[in-house]
């Protein structure tokens, strides 16, 4: 019985770190430009499917891993420039289905250059699962949650110790006054596209050696993080770890113990109470409107 | 200040010969069209541009008129569809009870929903919105001894008072007819008190409020709306295509009526009309030209977005009337 829910944790764990990184795109992006990016998934399944391709073509492994991570970030960088950045002053809603658009895009772009068929990426170290109190855990799954810490860890450090982290931060509370100090606002914008795609990415790519990755695979892992964001407080980034790894946990359990065809929907109900009761999320503060 | 007030809020006061002068020619152009239409695929794709017309519209009354965006739409769509199939398919029930069964209970369920999530905003309401189409469709997916799952379900063909109604030309004639009454009902709707209260929501919200406007009841009428088209010509196309799967409900499906609106324009009627032939047509043209598909219709939103924010058709009514409509009509917010 134990081992059985410590299985279902170490599994929901996994996931939840995966869903953490997706949701840290999210509130990325969020902070520094208000625009929700529906095309934050894309940038996981473009991560995935790039470094899958280029160790398929004989590419080492960790060449083609931090290779499809930077074909990831200038995909987000291109995005930004190409099709957020000319919308700028645009309403939420045109800025939706901007991204919509462009998670469309990159989607068929995918099925055009590499095809319908889910691509896979060998195991980092081995497929040999690791016992753990009576319950398995993969070696991928590890590197899964380190390699998520260390990215959580990454980020807190570059918020809090670089420049142009804190540009980030002054751009995100404040765009005319960060631009007033002498914040290079634009760049700030692009770098945190960059930035959300290329963390996106990363998941992507440690992911895919457990669960493949295919041109459509984007979509629900980028809900999932845009729901994990939510849960959290969009725009919060202990939020987005929290949210990510509750989300996983509970979608986990409930494959688990009540029906694995409703683990999908799982994240759509919870999101549905969570605004109802709480729309700021579970840790943003909340927002105010100027009228 | 998290609404689509990008274009003006729609003349009210459009003039009655300006519409009447628009119905004639849609009317004229559903009663000639098969005429023109060779054979039964063709009809068929007249059909299909219908009912992406009919929805839209429905979709645009919320989205244009009240700035509220839904990512869920063809979930309502689908509620309708399968609503019907079961009810024939399972309880033995006439289509025309069915039909009118499913919309009732899409409506309860859409006032129920909309009650809760229309307090939301932008991007959460987007949120909203599109969980629950996407819970719709793995509801719909899953439940696999009444819909069939994901390998779909076949549906009689709909009878209506023991006159079984089939083929495509009579088809088309029933959903040419409920176009061009969409298109009477939404206008009438807009011109109407309960319009014109749309209408000042629109612009905004807060000097709606206090100028005695319910938005809240509003927003839920329009919400409610919109699904009950949305079910009944769900119903309708289950009746007509014989056969339904879940990917009908789907995120795909509602971005679609997304992209109808945004392309023909937010709050013009005609314009929807216009989105629905192109989205209509362009699989028809894309066929055989897969992941392509995807990238033209995530082109068309993008570029509409940042070129024709307003959409197509009213931009160019607006550059044809060159009056003094070219300025941007958004709330101080």
């Amino acid at each position: 019985m134990l081992s059985e829910l410590l299985q279902f944790i170490l599994s929901g764990v996994t996931l939840g770190a995966m869903y953490t990184l997706s949701a840290l795109g999210f509130s990325m992006i969020y902070n520094a430009s208000g625009v929700i990016n529906f095309a934050q998934g894309e940038f996981i399944m473009v991560g995935g499917m790039a470094a899958s391709f280029l160790s398929a073509t004989g590419v080492p492994l960790p060449m083609a891993c931090v290779a499809g991570v930077m074909i990831a970030g200038l995909v987000g960088g291109l995005v930004e420039r190409w099709a957020v950045a000319p919308a700028r002053d645009a309403e939420v809603a045109s800025v939706i289905i901007i991204t919509i658009g462009v998670s469309m895009i990159l989607r068929g772009l995918t099925e055009i250059l590499l095809g319908k068929r889910p691509h896979a990426l060998p195991h980092f170290s081995g497929e040999a699962p690791i016992t753990v109190l009576g319950a398995t855990i993969l070696p991928q799954s590890l590197w899964v949650l380190v390699v998520g810490a260390l990215i959580v860890l990454g980020l807190n450090l570059f918020f809090g110790r670089t420049r142009i982290g804190k540009g980030v931060l002054a751009t995100a509370y404040d765009r005319l006054a960060a631009q007033l100090v002498g914040v290079d606002v634009r760049r700030v914008l692009t770098l945190s596209f960059v930035l959300s795609a290329g963390i996106g990415a990363v998941g992507g790519v440690l992911i895919t050696p457990i669960s493949t990755v295919a041109y459509d695979t984007g979509m629900m892992l980028g809900l999932k993080g845009f729901v994990a964001a939510t849960l959290g407080g969009l725009g919060s980034g202990p939020g987005a770890v929290a949210g990510g790894l509750f989300l996983g946990l509970i979608e986990a359990l409930t494959a688990g113990y009540i029906s694995s065809a409703y683990k999908d929907a799982v994240p759509f109900v919870l999101v549905f109470i969570v605004l109802v009761l709480r729309p700021q999320g579970l840790l943003g503060t909340k927002p105010t409107d100027r009228i | 200040m998290t609404q689509i007030s990008q274009s003006p809020a729609p003349r009210a006061a459009r003039s009655n010969t300006g519409r009447f002068i628009g119905l004639a020619t849609l009317t004229t152009v559903v009663a000639l069209l098969p005429l023109a239409l060779p054979n039964a695929f063709y009809v068929d794709v007249a059909i299909r541009i219908a009912i992406l017309a009919v929805n839209g519209i429905a979709l645009n009354l919320l989205m244009g008129y009240t700035g509220q965006i839904s990512l869920g739409h063809a979930g309502f769509f689908g509620l309708g569809a399968y609503g019907s199939a079961v009810l024939t398919a399972h309880f033995g029930w006439s289509p025309l009870w069915a039909l009118l069964a499913a919309a009732a209970m899409t409506a309860v369920i859409a006032w129920g929903v909309a009650r809760v999530i229309l307090r939301l905003r932008g991007h959460y309401l987007a949120m909203a919105t599109l969980g629950l189409g996407i819970i719709i469709s793995i509801v719909l997916s899953n439940e696999t001894a009444w819909t069939g799952g994901p390998d779909g379900m076949a549906v009689d063909s709909f009878s209506l008072f023991g006159v079984p109604l089939s083929g495509e030309r009579r088809w088309y004639w029933v959903f040419g007819g409920l176009l061009i009454g969409t298109v009477i009902l939404a206008q009438n709707l807009i011109d109407s008190p309960a319009g014109r209260a749309l209408q000042a929501l629109h612009g905004s919200e807060t000097a709606a409020s206090v100028a005695g406007i319910d938005v809240g009841r509003r927003k839920v009428g329009v919400f409610v709306l919109s699904a009950t088209v949305a079910a009944v010509m769900g119903s309708l196309s289950a009746h007509y295509a014989g056969y339904i799967n879940p990917g009908i409900a789907g995120f795909l499906q509602s971005v679609e009526l997304v992209i109808i609106v945004v392309l023909g324009g937010m709050a013009s009627i005609y314009g929807s009309i216009f989105g629905a032939v192109v989205m209509g047509l362009l699989p028809q043209l894309l066929a055989g030209y897969e992941g392509w598909d995807s990238v033209l219709f995530g082109l068309i939103m993008v570029v509409t977005m940042i070129v024709l924010p307003r959409g197509v058709v009213p931009s160019l009514t607006a550059r044809l009337r060159s009056t003094r409509f070219g300025t941007k009509g958004n709330a101080p917010c």
